[in-house]
């Protein structure tokens, strides 16, 4: 038995989906090609799996992710964590906000900037470079959108250019996208003898 | 594609010149893909239960309740018979009913959504791909106009 997680953590959960994913053996050969199964490399997570079901967004949406999160310039790693970590929070999805919580820790070698924001959410003391970009992307996640002029000049202030600016509003807008896909269609989960 | 063509700049307003351009400019790639995505999330080859008109009304009613008057029009140029789905004051009717409040609910209450709405979805008879299908057209249009909204606050003008 597991138990569903309701707390942010940055000890990242197992994902339970909440529909029945694509069985690797039934896939198709679009399919596999999405999914990159190759002789050598047959282990597809169950949220891969899940996303299988719709190949043609699958296939586009991983070099899209990679690009946004991983691609030279612009913006820091670390700091486009701290863009997908503000959506998770808005969006409360528990997984996504772990994953990143914890990259963003371990880039920057410090704990101290996700532990007081999972303590102190939207009210969270930072420096005034990371405030700035937590309370964009936070308001950037909203619904409706609810960043205005006031949190971009906020930005500037802070000191970032235009290319960062980009990729914070690229980073955030990603988890608004991957929150509704893993906080929807799944649980966050432990083993109930591992809690 | 240029870059400047895809529906993300053109529903941002973004002009070809200045340095919001030129950040677009140097990321190219992520505007195409972005472009991709909507190619396959809005008009896939296999639709499922979700044929192209249904899923540019929810788009169209997405960005009208997020207030992206552009990008709405955009959709809504492709929601043929559905367009009365792309007004966020209509419940569904009969027919639509609990699939647009899925939608809603994905789009703008994210974190309420709870292991019952899944659920709720099955039990009226939608099949699991197409749960994914849904999940995968609102959480796209969710994502686009955030980056729309983004870019069009970085050029200074107010939504």
């Amino acid at each position: 038995m597991s138990r569903v997680v309701h707390k942010f953590t940055r000890r990242v959960p197992e994902w339970q989906p909440r529909v029945t994913p694509v069985k690797l053996d039934e896939a198709t050969p679009e399919q596999l090609d999405a999914l990159k199964v190759t002789p050598s490399n047959t282990k597809v997570s169950a949220y891969v799996l899940t996303l299988a079901h719709d190949v043609e967004s699958l296939a586009v949406r991983s070099p899209l992710f990679n690009a946004i999160m991983y691609d030279e310039g612009g913006m820091s790693r670390a700091e486009r964590e701290l863009g997908a970590l503000a959506a998770s929070m808005v969006n409360r999805c528990i997984y996504c906000a772990a994953v990143h919580a914890d990259r963003h820790a371990k880039l920057e070698n410090d704990t101290k900037v996700t532990d007081e924001l999972f303590a102190k959410g939207a009210e969270a003391e930072l420096a005034p470079r990371d405030a700035a970009i937590f309370g964009f992307a936070r308001k950037l996640s909203e619904a409706p959108p609810n960043a205005g002029p006031d949190d971009v000049a906020d930005l500037r202030d802070a000191g970032l250019d235009d290319a960062e600016i980009l990729d914070l509003i690229l980073s955030s807008a990603l988890f608004g996208w991957a929150n509704r896909l893993m906080h929807v269609l799944g649980d966050p989960v432990r083993p109930e003898d591992g809690a | 594609m240029n870059v400047f063509d895809t529906t993300t700049a053109t529903a941002a307003g973004l002009g070809q010149v200045g340095s919001v351009a030129d950040a677009v400019r140097a990321r190219a790639n992520i505007f195409e893909m972005t472009q991709a995505a909507e190619d396959a999330v809005l008009r896939p080859n296999e639709t499922g239960a979700l044929p192209h008109d249904l899923r540019a009304a929810l788009a169209a009613r997405m960005a009208r309740q997020a207030g992206e008057t552009r990008l709405a029009e955009h959709h809504l140029a492709g929601a043929g018979a559905l367009t009365n789905l792309a007004d966020p004051q209509q419940d569904g009717g009969k027919m639509h009913a609990g699939l647009i409040s899925f939608v809603d609910k994905v789009a703008t209450q994210t974190r309420d959504i709870a292991a019952r709405d899944i659920v709720d979805l099955q039990g009226a008879g939608m099949s699991d791909p197409d749960i994914v299908r849904l999940c995968e057209l609102v959480a796209f249009v969710a994502y686009q106009i955030r980056v729309v909204a983004g870019v069009r606050l970085m050029q200074g003008a107010v939504a």
